[in-house]
C-alpha cells in the first residue's frame, strides 16, 4: 500500500504520462481509500487540462538568453540612468 | 496616480513567455513572433522615459508589441500584390478559383474571441508562474509547457530525478492554488 506522499509523487508522474502501469493500479488503489489524495489528484488533473488547453508555449532557454544578452547591450548602451 | 516601477533587467524573466503567446497566437510563426518580441523590448528600451508609469509595466510592453505586429502586418501586406502573381493555384477541387485573399486566413477574424479567451487564460498562467520561487517556476515551464523529458531537464539544470519531481509537486500545488479561484 502506498504511502500519502508516494501516491502524490505517482499522481506528479501521471499527469506526464510518466508512471509505469503498476504505479497506476497501487495509485487507484490508495485513492479509493484516501479522500486527501482524491482531492489532490483532482486538483492536478484540472491542472493539467488548464495548461493543455491554454496552448501557451514558452521560448526554450537558449532563445531567452540570446534575447538577454542583446538587451543587456542594449541597456549598456543606453547609459547608467536605470533605476 | 500609482506609480509603477520599470526595470528592464527583469523584462525577459517576466514578460518575454507572455509577449511571446501573445503574438503566436496573432502571427502564427514562431521565429516571426520571437523577432517582434525582440524587438518590442529593444524599442520599449529607447522608449523607457516616455513611460509615465500609469500603467503596469506588462500593459506598456504590450501595447508596444501591438504596434509592431501592426507594422508587421502592413509590411506583409505591402507584398501581397508581388505573392499574388507568384503564386501557383493548387487544384484542391473546393478552393479553385478563389482569389489568394480568401485562403489566407485572417488571424483577425472568426478567432478572435478564442484568442481572447486564450489570452486570459495564458495571463492567469504566467502570473500565477511569476508568483513562484525562481527554480520551481523554471522547472515547471520546461516540464508542463515546454514538455521536455526528466533526464533533459535533469542534465541541462544538474539536478537529480527525485530532486525534479519534488520541485514538480511543490510547484504543481501552488499553480494549482494560484489558478483555482479562476479557472478550476
Amino acid at each position: 500500500m502506498l504511502k500519502c506522499d508516494e501516491a502524490n509523487h505517482v499522481c506528479d508522474k501521471v499527469q506526464y504520462k510518466n508512471a509505469s502501469f503498476w504505479e497506476k493500479v497501487k495509485l487507484s488503489i490508495h485513492l479509493v481509500l484516501c479522500e486527501a489524495c482524491r482531492k489532490y489528484t483532482r486538483n492536478n488533473v484540472k491542472l493539467t487540462k488548464i495548461i493543455k488547453k491554454s496552448h501557451v508555449t514558452c521560448l526554450d532557454r537558449k532563445c531567452k538568453q540570446t534575447m538577454k544578452l542583446k538587451l543587456d547591450k542594449a541597456i549598456k548602451e543606453t547609459g547608467t540612468n536605470l533605476p | 496616480m500609482p506609480n509603477h516601477q520599470i526595470n528592464p533587467n527583469k523584462w525577459i524573466d517576466l514578460y518575454a513567455d507572455y509577449l511571446y503567446n501573445y503574438t503566436i497566437s496573432r502571427v502564427n510563426d514562431g521565429i516571426m513572433a520571437q523577432d517582434l518580441v525582440q524587438d518590442t523590448f529593444l524599442a520599449a528600451l529607447k522608449s523607457m522615459k516616455n513611460f509615465k508609469g500609469e500603467a503596469n509595466e506588462r500593459t506598456w510592453l504590450i501595447s508596444i508589441l501591438k504596434r509592431k505586429i501592426i507594422d508587421h502586418y502592413r509590411k506583409v501586406n505591402s507584398n501581397k500584390g508581388k505573392a499574388e502573381v507568384r503564386i501557383t493555384y493548387n487544384d484542391d477541387y473546393e478552393t479553385e478559383g478563389d482569389w489568394l485573399e480568401e485562403r489566407v486566413a485572417d488571424p483577425f477574424d472568426k478567432t478572435a474571441e478564442d484568442t481572447m479567451q486564450n489570452d486570459e487564460l495564458g495571463d492567469a498562467i504566467f502570473s500565477c508562474l511569476n508568483k513562484l520561487p525562481e527554480k520551481q517556476a523554471e522547472v515547471f515551464r520546461m516540464k508542463s509547457i515546454e514538455g521536455l523529458d526528466t533526464d533533459v531537464i535533469c542534465n541541462e539544470l544538474n539536478i537529480t530525478a527525485s530532486n525534479l519531481w519534488v520541485i514538480i509537486h511543490r510547484a504543481r500545488t501552488a499553480m494549482a492554488a494560484c489558478l483555482k479561484e479562476n479557472w478550476f
